[in-house]
């Protein structure tokens, strides 16, 4: 027997993420993981980021697989550990993110036994991962490893967990890494249907006021030229889901904003006047369609999406296409011919025209004006990451995305708490590129504690936080829907976000007038590291426009005018 | 589609699954967080090695039964998925049925058993347990039937179905 091949357990699990090309691991040790830590300095290929919360870690692992397109990976030890990803982990299934969660669990005699640190996070996380594996045996570790990066990475992404006993961990064994694997209920590439195909090819030709609605599928898939020529080619218009911002450039004469609660009024009067939709890599999402049943009612629908139990699920098509986005549009390319639109066009720019976008021309500091300045300051080139809530939704609105890839939101889940850890993924996954952090004073405080991490990793991330005193979104609720009774949404008593800045060893900027906004972003980008920017906002700002859950396009709420605001 | 006494269409469901440990955790876990009703779900080996066959009755139309196709299908450990319903399937059940007897009604009790073409499994004292297969209808007839003697207990292992050889000459047996 060759010596070389005989490992222990956690030597094998680091030779199959090197394997897989993993260069960075988010993560916390603790007993049950800790002799996979004890190998770590044998293998310095893989940098080890040492976050302070595992929900840090699962968000940070997340935003870099959206910003690198690779698998992002988390350690965390049993128990409390695991249990405090499980947001993170919920976080990336939503949003279709490829996370490979490694977890140590206790030894296998004591599992069952309610030993100390013991949690049944497969159980606990079934319903949240694609997939999930508790190891048994040691020899399966590679095997394991191999299926969980190749179910994460294929198909409809998504985060798999691998939870593995303290006792596989030290145990030595022969290790084989197989080289292809066959996995007998996972072929996610099913050849795309041709019949539909022509069928879709027919509708877009008979289409007067076609529409392609844009996701997440697009970025995924990495379909950009796809979507871009399709759209050229047959000159149709095109809408973005939030997640799917950055994967058409905004300032294209032929994209038409996003619509949904908070998306522009326009968006949401052109879906309802199409007569195709063409959704490419989305699902229908109760924040774009309010009330399904009265959603887009004269548009056919051709529905692109790799999940076959998306097609279907909350709207009725008439061409569905499973595939991933990129194979589809290709075919579709090829199958349609040039068209005009320029009637439509015209029709939609006038709607364009009557139902804009505002910016209230103000002198109060208002969050909509400090993301226009951001975009213009950064020229649109900086990676935007998110909250959760009003200032999510401002960013989206306002931050023109022009570039490839440059939001990340934690869009189905809407966790809150994701803008600091996230702003941490990303910046480590695209280190040459500047990363916002655009936070709210809510979630920032839910997760600043990766302050420290960064500050440790000198990562010079910038944040915006967009302070507001409230839990803003959830004030909105109540002051249109429930008379203004701000039940536990206001803060008594923020930190003073500065300081704490300082406290982490990271510069610190406070402003409170519009006047100071430009030289604020000026500075932050200057400066050599991270800077956080604690902007004192008007405080009972609210986003516009919106449609009420479930509601339709007729009771869409717009921008109300200067005077009507008090 | 079968239609049962409580007049609910249901369809049945069949699937090729991985023989795993949590396989069926995975399963069911996937049909209450989806909100399927579930009348019954049997599983066990099938003809090949590793894998079981599982058999699912779901209240619910065509789109119901789609839904749960393709979210079967979406688990990795499910091999195999198909809509039986409207196929010419066998579908069968077994089930035992303790009840109260006395020499005054065994008589009785036996004479009804064979018309079921049912067997009596085992004789007490004070009860008889019954064991019957057949489909939905059959158990509830039989059952119904036998509630004036006393039911102590039923048990049943859940509808398991299987498609007719598919070529023409099919029978009844
Ligand atoms: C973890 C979590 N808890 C609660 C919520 C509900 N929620 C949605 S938006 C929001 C307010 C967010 O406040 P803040 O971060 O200050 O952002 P703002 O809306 O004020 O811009 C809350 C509480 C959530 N989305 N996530
Ligand atoms: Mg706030």
């Amino acid at each position: 027997m060759n010596n070389e091949i005989i490992k222990n357990g956690s030597q094998m699990v680091c030779e199959s993420l090197i394997k897989e090309n993993v260069d960075h691991i988010f993560g916390i040790p603790g007993g049950a993981i800790l002799p996979l830590y004890q190998v770590l300095p044998e293998y310095p290929q893989l940098n080890h980021i040492l976050v302070r919360h595992e929900q840090g870690a699962a968000h940070a692992a997340d935003a870099y697989a959206r910003a690198t397109g690779k698998a992002g990976v988390a350690f965390a030890t049993s128990g409390p550990g695991t249990t405090n990803l499980v947001t993170g982990i919920a976080t990336a299934q939503m949003d279709s993110v490829p996370l490979v969660a490694i977890t140590g669990q206790v030894g296998r005699p004591a599992i069952g036994t309610d030993a100390f640190q013991e949690t049944d996070i497969t159980g606990i996380t079934l319903p949240i991962t694609k997939h999930n594996y508790l190891v048994m045996e040691t020899k399966d570790i590679g095997s394991i490893i191999k299926e969980a990066f190749h179910i994460a990475t294929t198909g409809r992404p998504g985060p798999v967990l691998v939870d593995i006993p303290k006792d596989i961990l030290q145990e030595d064994g022969i290790f084989e890494y197989p080289q292809n694997i066959d996995i007998r209920g996972y072929k996610p590439n099913i050849a795309v249907n041709q019949k539909q195909i022509k069928k879709a090819s027919i509708l877009i030709k008979e289409a007067k006021r076609p529409v392609i609605l844009a996701g997440h599928g697009i970025k995924i898939s990495n379909a950009y030229q796809e979507l871009l020529s399709l759209a050229e080619k047959c000159q149709i218009p095109v809408i973005n889901t939030l997640l799917g911002l950055s994967s058409f450039p905004a300032n294209h004469y032929l994209y038409y904003g996003w619509p949904g609660m908070h998306g522009m009024a326009y968006s949401n009067l052109i879906l309802d006047q199409a007569d195709l939709i063409i959704a490419v890599g989305m699902r229908f999402d109760d924040r774009i369609t309010g009330n399904p049943e009265k959603f887009a009612v004269s548009a056919k629908k051709i529905h692109i999406d790799i999940d076959p139990s998306e097609v279907g699920k909350i709207i009725q098509v008439d061409v569905p296409i499973v595939s991933d986005a990129k194979t589809a549009l290709k075919e579709l390319i090829t199958n349609v011919k040039d068209k005009e639109h320029s009637e439509w066009l015209i029709q939609i720019d006038r709607i364009k025209n009557n139902h804009p976008l505002k910016l209230r021309d103000t002198q109060k500091l208002i969050p909509q004006y400090i993301i226009k300045e951001l975009h213009e300051i950064t020229e649109g080139k900086a990676i935007i990451v998110t909250g959760v809530g009003q200032h999510q939704m401002w960013a989206a609105q306002h931050y023109t995305f022009n570039e490839k890839n440059k939001l990340i939101t934690s869009g189905g889940a809407g966790a809150m708490g994701f803008e600091v850890p996230g702003a941490l993924g990303a910046q480590v996954g695209r280190p040459d590129e500047m990363v916002w952090s655009i936070a709210g004073d809510g979630g920032f405080m839910m997760t600043m504690t990766e302050l420290a991490t960064i500050a440790e990793n000198k990562l010079p991330i910038k944040f915006a936080i967009i302070n507001n005193g409230f839990l803003g979104m959830v004030r909105q609720w109540q002051e249109l829907f429930y008379e203004k009774s701000y039940v536990s949404t206001s803060y008594n008593g923020i930190p003073d976000f500065v300081k704490l800045a300082e406290a982490f060893g990271i510069l610190g900027i406070k402003v409170t007038d519009k006047k100071q906004v430009k030289s604020a972003i000026q500075d932050a980008i200057d400066h050599d590291g991270p800077v956080l920017i604690d902007f004192i906002v008007e405080s009972e700002e609210n986003v516009y426009p919106m449609i009420p859950s479930g509601a339709t396009v007729e009771d869409m709420m717009e921008e109300p005018t200067s005077q009507e605001i008090k | 589609m079968i239609k049962n006494n409580s007049q609910l269409e249901t369809r049945i469901v069949t699937a090729l699954v991985n023989d795993k440990p949590g396989v069926l955790n995975r399963i069911t876990s996937m049909l209450r967080r989806r909100a399927f009703n579930i009348q019954s779900l049997a599983v066990g080996h099938s003809e090949i090695d590793n894998l079981s066959r599982l058999t699912v009755i779901v209240e619910g139309g065509d789109d119901i039964v789609e839904k749960l196709t393709k979210q079967l299908h979406k688990l990795i450990d499910v091999i195999k998925v198909n809509d039986v319903s409207d196929d010419n399937i066998v579908s069968r059940e077994l089930a035992l049925i303790k009840i109260t007897s006395t020499p005054n009604t065994r008589n009785e009790i036996i004479q009804l058993v064979s018309i079921y073409r049912s067997k009596i499994v085992d004789v007490s004292a004070n009860s008889i347990i019954i064991e019957a297969t057949g489909d939905d209808q059959k158990i509830r007839a039989l059952q119904d039937l036998l509630k004036n003697f006393g039911i102590i207990e039923v048990i049943r292992t859940g509808i398991i179905a299987m498609n007719r050889e598919k070529i023409n000459k099919r029978k009844e047996i």
